[in-house]
Order: C-alpha cells, then sequence, then structure tokens
C-alpha cells in the first residue's frame, strides 16, 4: 500500500515538474547576448564589421569575435565587457576607425552635389535631402559613425565635435 | 491670524547651530548706491534675457533694460540710475554656482533718479501676471524661479505656504524683512491667496524667530485678518526645503521628479512675497533685496537692503570691511552655500547672504576616513535615501543602481556630510555624480533612439525590397498567362506616341 502512495505521488510530482520545466519561464530570456547587448553603445556604427550592434553582440556571445572592436565604446566598454564575460581586457582595436558619439557628421554644402549616396548609408537616416538638390545632416540624431564618409563622391562630408 | 504648531516632525535632518543673532542686532541699513552695478542677464535656468539698451545710453532706477522674450526667463532692471558702460560677458554667482552670462555694466551718478511707475494694480488675473512677468521677480529664497511662472499654474491652488522657515545658518535677511515690514508681508500674502484662489494660506516660520512671529501676528491682528494661518515649525535644517515644508504642514509627500506645484502646493519665499507686495503698492520692479552680511571676518555684520548688481566688495566696504582674520568667502548658506573666487563678483537675484568666514569657522581637517557603515546618513537624509549606498555607487560609477537608489532625488542639503563620523563628502560627491549620471541618462535615450530609427529603416528596405519584387513578379506572370500580351502591349505604346505626336504637330 505504501508503495503504491509513493509511487503515485512521485508521479504527480513529476508531471508537475515536466510541466513547470515546459511553460515556465526558464532564465535563459536574459541571454548573454543581450546583456552584452545592453552594454554596447547600440548607435549601430557598424565599425565592428558586423551591420548593427545585436549581430556583434551574438558573435562575442558566440565567442567569435574579440571585445575590442567598438570604438565608440572605448576602453570603458572593452572593461565592462571583459568583466560581464570573465575574459581578458585588452586594448582597442584602432584600425577599426574613430568613430566616437561626441562628434557629428556636417556636409559642406556649397560643395554638395546631391548624389544621395550618404542618405542612403546613414544607419539611422540622419541625412536629408532630395536627389539633385543639397543634403543636411540632422545633428540631434546623428551618431558620428563615419558610414557617410566612403560613398560621397565629392568629399564634401566631414565629423566636427558635436558642441561647434 | 491663527497661529498652530504642526504635529509631524520633517524626517531626518539635523539641528545646527545658528549663528544667526551677530547680524540681527541692528535694522536693517539701507543707502548703499555703489560706483558700478553689474547685472546679469542670466540669473537663472532657462534662456538668458536679452538687453534692449546700448553702450552710453542713459538709464533711471526701474527702466527694463533687458527683455526676456520666453517662459522661465525674467527681465532686468537698472537699480539706480546712470550711464550703461558696456555689455559683456562676466561671471555672476548664480544659484548653484558661478558662471559666465552676459551682463550690463552701468556707471551709476548717484542721483537715484527713478522712471514713473504705474501705480494701478490690474483686476484681470493674466494682466497682474504679465506685470508680475515685466517687473522682473522672480524667487528670492535662492533658487531663482521666475514667479509668474509659478503662480500661472492652472491647477486649482490647495495651499499656498510662505515660507519664511530660512532654516540655513547665518542667514538672517528673511527674519529681518518680517520683523520690519509684517504688515506688507502679510497684505502680500493676502494677495497672492487671492490672485491663486488657494484653499488656504500658511506663513512658516521657525520656532527659534519669536520676534519675526510676534510682528506677523500682530500686523495679522491689525487688519484683523482671519483667513491667514501662521505655523510655528521646529527649528530643524532642512524644513525651509520646499518638499520638506509641504510635508511638515500638510502631511502630503510629494512624489519624486515632481514639483510641488505640480499637486496645487505653491511655496513662495517671504521675500518674495514682500516684493510683489512693493509690486501692487507702488509698481515698483524687482531692483533690491535684503542680503546677510556676516562672519566672524566681517567688522559689522548685519543685514543690508542692497540694489541688485552691486559688487560684493563695495557691499563689504559698506559694512566696515574685513576684520583680521578672513580664510573664506560664502554666498549663502553655511549648508548649502559655495566659496567664492573673488569679492568682485556682484549680488544677484539669487544671492541671500555673504559669509566672511574666520579661519576658525572654516572645517580644515579634510582628511577622509573610511566608512564605518554607521547608518548615522540614512536616518539624518531629509529625503529618504542611502548615502553611504549612494556613495559606493557614485565612486563606482554604478549609474543603473544610481537611478535605483534614487539619487535625483538628493537635494544636496548636506545633513550627511554634519553627522558623518568619518567626515567623507558626500555632497560634493553627489553633486559630481549628479552631472555624470544625467549625461549617463541622455546617452541611454539616445541609444535606444538610435536603435529604434536603425530598427525602422531596416523594416523600410526589407519592405521596399519585398515590394519591388513582388511587382517584378506581377509583371512576369501578367505575360506568361497570356503569349499575345506583349505584342499588344508594344503596339498600344506606339499608337500612344504617334497620336501624341500628330496632335503636337496640329
Amino acid at each position: 500500500m505504501g508503495i503504491i502512495v509513493l509511487a503515485g505521488l512521485a508521479l504527480c510530482l513529476a508531471a508537475i515538474l515536466v510541466y513547470a520545466a515546459r511553460w515556465l519561464p526558464d532564465g535563459k530570456e536574459d541571454d548573454v547576448a543581450e546583456r552584452i547587448e545592453r552594454l554596447l553603445p547600440r548607435i549601430q556604427c557598424a565599425q565592428c564589421g558586423f551591420p548593427g550592434c545585436a549581430p556583434y553582440a551574438k558573435a562575442i556571445a558566440e565567442g567569435s569575435a574579440e571585445i575590442n572592436r567598438c570604438p565608440p565604446g572605448g576602453e570603458g566598454l572593452i572593461a565592462r565587457l571583459a568583466e560581464l564575460l570573465g575574459r581578458d581586457t585588452r586594448p582597442l582595436d584602432t584600425s577599426l576607425g574613430a568613430a566616437s558619439m561626441h562628434r557629428t557628421a556636417r556636409i559642406d554644402e556649397k560643395r554638395c552635389i546631391g548624389c544621395n549616396l550618404c542618405a542612403r548609408a546613414c544607419p539611422v537616416d540622419a541625412i536629408v535631402g532630395l536627389p539633385q538638390a543639397m543634403h543636411t545632416v540632422l545633428e540631434a540624431h546623428c551618431t558620428g559613425c563615419e558610414l557617410c564618409l566612403p560613398p560621397c563622391p565629392v568629399d564634401c562630408i566631414t565629423l566636427v565635435p558635436r558642441d561647434a | 491670524m491663527r497661529e498652530f504648531t504642526p504635529d509631524r516632525r520633517v524626517r531626518g535632518g539635523v539641528r545646527i547651530a545658528a549663528h544667526k543673532q551677530t547680524s540681527t542686532r541692528q535694522a536693517i541699513r539701507r543707502g548703499l548706491i555703489p560706483r558700478q552695478l553689474i547685472l546679469g542677464l542670466q540669473q537663472h535656468q532657462g534662456s538668458a534675457a536679452i538687453p534692449i539698451v546700448e553702450p552710453g545710453q542713459s538709464v533711471l532706477k526701474g527702466q527694463t533694460i533687458a527683455h526676456s522674450d520666453s517662459l522661465r526667463s525674467a527681465d532686468v532692471h537698472a537699480s539706480t540710475s546712470g550711464r550703461v558702460r558696456c555689455i559683456e560677458e562676466r561671471l555672476i554667482p548664480a544659484a548653484h554656482e558661478v558662471h559666465r552670462s552676459l551682463c550690463i555694466v552701468i556707471d551709476t551718478d548717484g542721483q537715484d533718479q527713478a522712471t514713473t511707475t504705474r501705480a494701478d494694480w490690474p483686476d484681470d488675473r493674466l494682466e497682474r501676471l504679465a506685470r508680475i512677468r515685466d517687473a522682473g521677480i522672480v524667487g528670492l529664497g535662492g533658487a531663482v524661479f521666475p514667479t509668474a511662472d509659478k503662480l500661472s499654474s492652472h491647477l486649482p491652488c490647495r495651499a499656498l505656504i510662505v515660507n519664511a522657515a530660512e532654516c540655513e545658518p547665518y542667514i538672517s535677511c528673511d527674519d529681518m524683512l518680517m520683523r520690519e515690514s509684517a504688515r506688507e508681508i502679510v497684505l502680500g500674502a493676502k494677495m497672492l491667496r487671492e490672485l491663486l484662489a488657494a484653499e488656504e494660506c500658511i506663513i512658516a516660520i521657525e520656532e527659534d524667530k519669536s520676534e519675526a512671529i510676534d510682528a506677523i501676528m500682530q500686523a495679522g491682528r491689525d487688519l484683523e485678518d482671519e483667513s491667514i494661518k501662521l505655523a510655528e515649525i521646529p527649528a530643524i535644517y532642512p524644513s525651509g526645503g520646499e518638499r520638506q515644508l509641504v510635508e511638515l504642514l500638510l502631511g502630503i509627500e510629494v512624489p519624486s521628479t515632481h514639483y510641488p506645484s505640480m499637486h496645487g502646493y505653491i511655496c513662495q519665499n517671504v521675500g518674495t512675497v514682500f516684493a510683489l507686495q512693493r509690486l501692487v503698492s507702488t509698481g515698483e520692479p524687482l531692483t533690491r533685496r535684503i542680503v546677510t552680511v556676516t562672519g566672524d571676518g566681517i567688522a559689522a555684520p548685519q543685514n543690508v537692503e542692497v540694489l541688485l548688481g552691486t559688487p560684493i566688495s563695495e557691499l563689504i566696504e559698506f559694512c566696515g570691511g574685513y576684520g583680521n582674520d578672513v580664510s573664506r568667502l560664502v554666498l549663502g548658506g553655511s549648508m548649502m552655500g559655495y566659496a567664492l573666487p573673488s569679492d568682485e563678483l556682484p549680488i544677484t537675484k539669487a544671492s541671500n547672504c555673504i559669509i566672511a568666514a574666520a579661519s576658525a569657522e572654516v572645517r580644515h581637517d579634510s582628511r577622509e576616513w573610511p566608512c564605518i557603515r554607521c547608518g548615522d546618513c540614512g536616518s539624518a537624509c531629509p529625503a529618504r535615501l542611502l548615502p553611504q549606498e549612494l556613495l559606493r555607487a557614485a565612486r563606482s560609477r554604478d549609474h543603473p543602481q544610481l537611478s535605483e537608489l534614487g539619487l535625483e532625488d538628493c537635494i544636496e542639503c548636506g545633513c550627511c556630510d554634519v553627522v558623518c563620523p568619518s567626515h567623507i563628502p558626500l555632497t560634493e560627491e553627489f553633486r559630481r555624480a549628479k552631472y555624470a549620471h544625467a549625461r549617463y541618462e541622455r546617452q541611454l535615450v539616445f541609444s535606444a533612439e538610435s536603435e529604434q530609427r536603425f530598427q525602422r529603416r531596416g523594416q523600410r528596405q526589407q519592405d521596399q525590397a519585398r515590394e519591388s519584387a513582388e511587382f517584378q513578379d506581377q509583371l512576369k506572370q501578367n505575360l506568361s498567362e497570356d503569349p499575345d500580351a506583349r505584342e499588344r502591349a508594344i503596339r498600344a505604346a506606339v499608337a500612344r506616341a504617334r497620336q501624341r505626336r500628330e496632335q503636337d504637330e496640329q
């Protein structure tokens, strides 16, 4: 009799546990990639070689990317990532550019030919202008990522300190 | 007038030596006309006023010399007659720091000739507010918030609180003003109460200012006023803070990040009320204020009615000059005031007290000891914060933690510094952390916005690619369903072109 009661109890508890494991949140929601992404500057500058901050965070989490590839985040970010992941800090990879959120792109409006290439390259839609007409940068939204520099055929875009 | 003592007490706070008797022995002295006035155009937060006079122009006392064209700003008036010498950038002491501001410098002529002012007082509420705005009246308690902005709230006013607590040590300008001009203050409170249609009006005075309390009570009896209440509050610093006062008098805790005025509790400093009453009765704009000049480093500590823009050096000369031992010049009280770099700076609307501190009054022992976790700072904090936790988070720049611990609610009163047995400069640390924290929060918003813009752009590009692919597919499908369609389409196009050419030829 005792065996039957115990077996029945065990079965019930097992059923509850299986149910709980399947339907209740398992705590993995807050996974490593998301925590890394929250530390990143999230300005989507793509200087790391990945098309945005989320893919870079994923690559770091998988171990396929170094933690020193984010110029806007700088050394402070490397230190925080190293702490989170238990890896060693290393100096910033300076070959990737010098994107900084303290700078903003500015178009020399006299030289702009209205080719629209920069507007198409901007990851945050911070450049406006019609084809064949002058373009301009919405400085409040510009992240200073430098992605608009290479496409410009007349080199009329420069990065200036944000307060100037 | 009914007198009462609130049965609550402020949370935390400290009792500190008041040092007020030295400056209250003699009456307020008047009549100082300095050789030069330096009038800052940005004495408050918000935008600067725009000068409307030119160098070389003669100005009269009370004449508007700079006009504000936006909210959260105030007009500036000439405090006495003279000639504009120049308009240039200078350092002025504002509410919490010395900052650079465009200033109008006036060489005075000693005549003190006033412009004609309008003595009538309009009946309409909006006209009254416009007059208060034009008079350049701001909160004289130290925060310099434009008074018209505070009064023009559309919320029903539950209580008007005239703040005469003056809880900071050393400062006695409000005390002296009440002793000498109690009648005007009671009249001003009645006027304000009517303007705001306030449900009740309370004048709050710390219990150790018995002469001021008597004067106000006497004025209330003379005016046979029953509508205003007088609260005697305990002399515990910082009971004069806006939030602390509302809680003490009415038992209501104003939520974090809200101003008391957002809930219908309007606090006005007693000096502001007096300035408003002067505007109502004589039409005079804000050109002077009472300043306490005190400290052991001054020859004759006293309260002086000072023209705004007077250089501090001339004010100190007026009070008999410095004593033998002066180690620091402080603007404001000893708790929330700050050291001035020079006495060439002018008195502004925010300047309530000048302390020339002797070396014995200044704390030289700056050696900091480790935190022993006694928790005294937590029980002294009137804002219900945990200073020792905040300190740890501030020093490790743990911004998420700082938000959670409520750094923004710190009123920088300095109570935690006073009680700390390890002499840790907590307030200084929090003040600095607030700047960094504001930058961090702006950055968070910017990051989130950038991410959103990036995602929307990605979505848009996807949508465009899909629409274009669908269009191509549709075309191909149309052609493949009917083999003759291509031929027909070409013939139709040729026919349309020919038709158009014929029309052009005609």
